[in-house]
């Protein structure tokens, strides 16, 4: 096996409180409450550790960071380390003050999430009344206060037919970046699939009009898509390989591969509180387990795409097929891929049944 | 928005904000770090990002670095043109 290099990027996820009920969140079902999160001082320590293993940028996120009163303190601390800093963030509780300070820390970049074009699509997915018209006023602050902005707009069944819209919207509000998302199915997301699934015609026109966007707005501003995995012919890498380039911090603490390997209840993760990052990252089980292509079954140990996909991902699975070590669905190749698309095709075929929203303490 | 940054030998490109120009000493590499990216830099490319001041045109970093290599200029010029156009598209340079 070759040497473990360190990591790139560290996730933070300094909470799952949030204001937002967004049916997709990709926080796990069994949210962390805020007496189980890391202090400032664990998550200090934890950033000073990530700094000496190489780590270069640091995504603040959550839940939403914002609720944290010591988002400024850590995000100082993480900028006086050296590292890039990016603000994961759905707005709502931000005003003129706190993105000054949160600049004057040394914030190198916000995202800032919209749930549709308009406020009552807005409003009503993210569970949050006000909402969007709160984004529009805290994307115009940002860019008054001259910070770089791209928006993160996660799409589904019941907000692409805005795509073009959101474009718009994104360009009025003078994001230098679009991250246009398909809905990924883990946790939240996986529980209302059915409210969330498109159809392959409504992802293939979405794919034109992002195709074509990407051409007429070239150098003016940047378009990353992500594209919804079941009707893939071949898997995304995820995470750019387990235990590659990523890793992320639960707020309690826990140290993950990629924000939903909870959802794979066959691993134990361990935890900041108990054991340094770096050996957690080199040495333990649950970031082993999956590392490189040595657990790879037929056909992902055989085929000539294993170091670029590295066997998509983990979650998708287990989710799917209760075996996080089995080729994920979404590949062509996998014995289950066809199941994969049909459960795709039924979902998005159904009338959509009501959300179930993201709450806390639900089951 | 504005229109697509077209560069030539007046421009006075420097880093976007949000780019950030930094040695990776646990790789041993220069990178220039953006949102959700990570440039790797070769030794022509730092070469002429590190004269990307905000100050200096096209043509003042063109002439700095054909005089230190002693290189047609035209082939100098090519190449940051060609870089920096590149890094214009996407979004790590301002024109």
């Amino acid at each position: 096996m070759n040497q473990v290099s360190p990591p790139l990027a560290l996730l933070a996820e300094l909470t799952h409180r949030c204001p937002l009920q967004c049916p997709y969140c990709s926080n796990p079902i069994n949210l962390e409450r805020a007496s189980q999160e890391l202090t400032t001082a664990e998550w200090k320590r934890a950033i000073d550790e990530a700094a000496a293993m190489g780590v270069l940028q640091i995504h603040f996120s959550g839940g939403e960071p914002t609720v944290r009163p010591d988002l400024e303190d850590l995000i100082r601390h993480a900028h006086d380390g050296g590292l890039y800093t990016n603000l994961i963030t759905a707005g709502v509780l931000l005003d003129e003050h706190r993105i000054g300070r949160l600049i004057e820390a040394g914030l190198d970049h916000v995202q800032l999430s919209f749930q549709d074009s308009e406020p009552g699509g807005g409003d009503r997915i993210g569970g949050f009344k006000g909402g969007h018209a709160r984004k529009i006023e805290v994307a115009r602050l940002i860019r008054a206060a001259g910070m770089p902005l791209t928006l993160n707009l996660v799409v589904h069944r019941q907000n692409l037919h805005h795509l073009e819209e959101l474009i718009a919207m994104a360009l009025d509000l003078d994001a230098h970046r679009i991250e246009i998302a398909h809905v990924q199915y883990y946790g939240w997301a996986f529980r209302n699939r059915a409210a969330l699934m498109p159809t392959r015609e409504q992802l293939e026109a979405a794919t034109a009009t992002v195709t074509a966007a990407r051409e007429r707005l070239k150098s003016r501003v940047v378009i990353d898509y992500v594209v919804p995995d079941y009707y893939a012919r071949r898997p995304k890498s995820c995470m750019g390989g387990w235990g590659r380039q990523f890793l992320n911090i639960s707020p309690a603490g826990k140290v993950l591969p990629c924000h939903a390997a909870e959802s794979v209840t066959s691993l134990s993760f361990d935890s900041v509180r108990q054991r340094p990052l770096a050996d957690i990252w080199l040495n333990s089980e649950a970031f082993n387990r999956y590392r490189g292509t040595h657990w790879m079954p037929e056909p992902c140990r055989s085929c000539d795409r294993r170091e670029i996909d590295w066997g998509g991902c983990r979650c998708q699975a287990f989710a799917i097929l209760g075996d996080a070590a089995a080729t994920d669905p979404a590949c062509a190749l996998s014995p289950h891929h066809e199941a994969l698309v049909q459960l795709a095709q039924t979902d998005s075929a159904r009338e959509a049944p009501p959300f179930e929203y993201r709450r806390i303490g639900a089951r | 928005m504005s229109e697509r940054a077209v560069i030539d030998e007046a421009s006075v490109p420097r880093l976007a904000r949000g780019t950030r120009l930094q040695f990776d000493k646990h790789r041993d590499q220069w990178i220039v770090q953006a949102p959700e990216r990570l440039f790797v830099l070769d030794a022509i490319a730092l070469e002429i990002l590190q004269r990307c001041d905000g100050v200096a045109s096209v043509t003042a970093i063109v002439d700095e670095l054909a005089a230190k290599y002693s290189a047609p200029r035209e082939l100098i010029l090519r190449d940051v043109n060609s870089m920096l156009q590149d890094f214009a598209d996407k979004g790590v340079m301002s024109l």
